[in-house]
């Protein structure tokens, strides 16, 4: 009754904006820093991104902008926590508390308003779908098999030893969470732009919050990101499809199912994953931790 | 005698100066407002923001009002109503249904403080309830949906499982099959009142199963961006989202609570406010129809419209039997219509749709 590939079809736009902003957070996280601030960037992102597309008429344009309005307020971060040493967690809770007011307030103008419809990309799926898609052996392959990926690793792990070796620690970090903040303002405009077409305040309505928690679950790997977005979109069109058709089973267990089957699945990955690999789990070793040269 | 008058008149004195700013009234009426959205959300707190707006731009300097917006239902408003209380307001909006507990027990500790709170059914001495009669603007929107669908399957999306909701789902539904008999109502539950990726999600979900009109009672217009890809038709929901107008948003209905604002804010200033329980409708300006456009046929406009006078005037209630419960039971007898207590606790659907409320 219902196909597989309509449900993979909604599945795939349905995961796109956490997708993005795990991906992004995912690079953050593997560099040592831990940023609370990515519903933030996200909201941040949508209302840039959308204010761009409207005003010039060129959605691809608006996610251009969108990646640069992420990436110019995660240097907010940027400068709080790597040159103040600030607590990164109070830092991050404070960026989405900043981002949020920052977007309400900017947006206003644009409330109302409608974005210029996108060309869709090859079989009509939207080519910031695509371009998701694309991202995520892009990661993997600079996480595992680059230099530089080792070197942002070697940061995120023990950033005494990586600046010993000569990397400046600093400067990596910068440049990880400049990444994260350009991803997760993607994720946010792919809401503004492709979803809603228009902007309203507190859009992303937590979106930020699930990329963080999937990202946790994937054990810090691209490949287990994308489960984790893929499972929780595919498990929510799912259920809101079952729903639809009036399958007779208890909306809320039908509700309730997305975040349950992800973090189930996810959890047995990052076991399986902890017992084969290392002791002390995947998470980077300096995660969360301010790095300060002197020391 | 001499030093006795002196004391009398200094006595005097101070009593007429400790007397005067309570006799002057040069203190404006304090209002509070907490909304459960963003007042930039385009919908639900929106429309609740232009009535306190309307509020000052009624009584000017005799009000002074603040809001405080994105309040989630829960113990997180009851912190919110203290704060506003505190803060020296004499009478409290709140806006969502889900304050209704917090806005009793707040009440309850400022007996001095008068409150208002939409969509509840609890009342006490100082809180009284308004609503809105949305299922007059349902009958008009199933009307339009029942002409104009083609595969005669309308969706719903859905916020919660509460009587308000469920009165509209039964109300467009019944209007839809008044016009059309081969319509068939499917059900989406979102589980929150605004959640644009969701409600997008949502409305794709619907469209997947073939409706081709849809019908929301969130807050966002993801649904209506949705519906236009797919070449379907939708409504505005709580404001008028003109923005998708002439299609895929093809009418609309409005909250308009200034009137009512307005009016209360009056028997405050005048102290004849008295805890009640309001049900405004299309009749008395609360519900307002937006407009119709072309993208429906005129005589579909017509007929929508003429229902709309109907029930304006209390010629026609929207819930006139017979009809019967889904479950196949009797509710409303030939030329019956229901209560007021009938509506505001209703929890089921009528005979004709067949998913499940959620329980």
């Amino acid at each position: 009754m219902i196909d597989p590939l309509s449900i993979f079809l909604l599945l795939l736009s349905a995961s796109t904006p956490i997708l993005f902003a795990a991906l992004g957070e995912l690079i953050v996280e593997r560099a040592g820093v831990l940023n609370l601030g990515v519903e933030g960037m996200m909201i941040t992102g949508a209302l840039a991104g959308f204010a761009v597309a409207y005003v010039s008429g060129s959605p691809f344009l608006g996610f251009a902008a969108a990646a640069t309005g992420g990436a110019a307020v995660s240097l907010l971060f940027a400068v709080l926590t790597q040159f103040l040493l600030a607590n990164q967690v109070a830092s991050g809770l404070a960026l989405t508390l900043f981002g949020l007011g920052l977007a309400a307030l900017f947006g206003k103008p644009f409330e109302g308003v409608k974005a210029p419809p996108m060309i869709p990309g090859p079989f009509r799926i939207n080519w910031i779908v695509w371009l998701g898609l694309v991202m995520v052996p892009l990661i993997w392959w600079f996480l595992n098999r680059s230099r530089g990926g080792l070197i942002l690793r070697g940061v995120g792990e023990n950033h005494d030893a990586a600046h010993a070796l000569g990397y400046n620690v600093r400067l990596v970090r910068i440049g990880a969470i400049a990444f994260g903040g350009a991803m997760a303002g993607i994720g946010g405009a792919f809401i503004s732009i492709a979803t809603v077409l228009q902007w309203t305040e507190g859009m992303t309505a937590g979106a930020g919050w699930i990329a963080l928690a999937i990202v946790v679950f994937s054990n810090w790997t691209a490949t287990g990101v994308l489960v984790g977005a893929w499972l929780f979109g595919g498990v929510t069109v799912l259920q809101l499809r079952l729903q639809a058709a009036g399958v007779k089973v208890p909306v809320q267990l039908l509700s309730m199912a997305p975040y349950l089957a992800t973090i189930i699945v996810l959890v047995l990955i990052s076991a399986r994953q902890k017992f084969s690999r290392r002791a002390g789990g995947a998470a980077p070793g300096s995660l969360g931790q301010n790095f300060h040269a002197l020391r | 005698m001499k030093r006795r008058t002196l004391l009398a008149s200094a006595a005097a004195a101070s009593i007429l100066t400790l007397a005067a700013p309570a006799f002057a009234q040069d203190e404006p009426l304090k209002i509070g407002f907490i909304y459960v959205g963003p007042v930039g959300d385009g919908g639900w707190t929106y429309q609740h923001d232009l009535g306190r707006q309307a509020i000052e731009a009624e009584f000017g300097d005799r009000v002074e009002t603040t809001f405080i917006e994105s309040v989630p239902e829960g113990a997180d408003a009851e912190r919110a109503l203290t704060q506003l209380a505190l803060a020296g307001n004499k009478l409290i909006f709140a806006t969502s249904f889900g304050f209704m507990d917090p806005v009793m027990n707040v009440a309850a500790k400022f007996p001095d403080v008068k409150f208002e709170h939409a969509t509840g059914y609890k009342r006490a001495d100082n809180v009284a309830t308004y609503d809105a009669r949305f299922y007059e603007g349902r009958a008009v929107m199933g009307t339009i949906a029942g002409r104009m669908t083609e595969s005669n399957k309308i969706g719903y999306i859905g916020s919660f499982p509460i009587p308000e909701v469920i009165q509209g789902i039964n109300s467009s539904f019944i209007h839809a099959r008044k016009v059309n008999p081969e319509v068939e109502m499917k059900v989406v539950w979102a589980y929150s009142w605004f959640d644009p990726a969701k409600e997008a999600d949502a409305a794709a979900a619907l469209l997947a199963e073939g409706v081709d009109v849809i019908l929301q009672h969130t807050d966002s217009t993801a649904p209506l961006a949705k519906a236009q890809e797919a070449g379907a038709i939708g409504f505005g929901q709580a404001s008028d989202m003109a923005a998708f107008a002439p299609s895929p948003r093809v009418s609309s209905i409005i909250d308009d609570w200034s009137p009512y604002y307005i009016k209360r804010v009056g028997e405050v200033l005048d102290g004849t406010w008295q805890s009640n329980a309001t049900w405004a409708g299309i009749g008395d300006g609360e519900v307002v129809i937006g407009e119709i456009t072309d993208a429906v046929p005129a005589e579909v406009k017509e007929e929508a419209l003429a229902l709309k006078e109907q029930i304006a005037s209390g010629e026609y209630h929207p819930f006139t039997g017979p009809l019967n419960k889904a479950d196949g039971s009797a509710w409303l007898a030939e030329g019956e219509t229901a209560s007021d207590e009938d509506l505001s606790s209703m929890n089921f659907y009528v005979e004709g749709i067949t998913a499940a409320i959620p329980q």
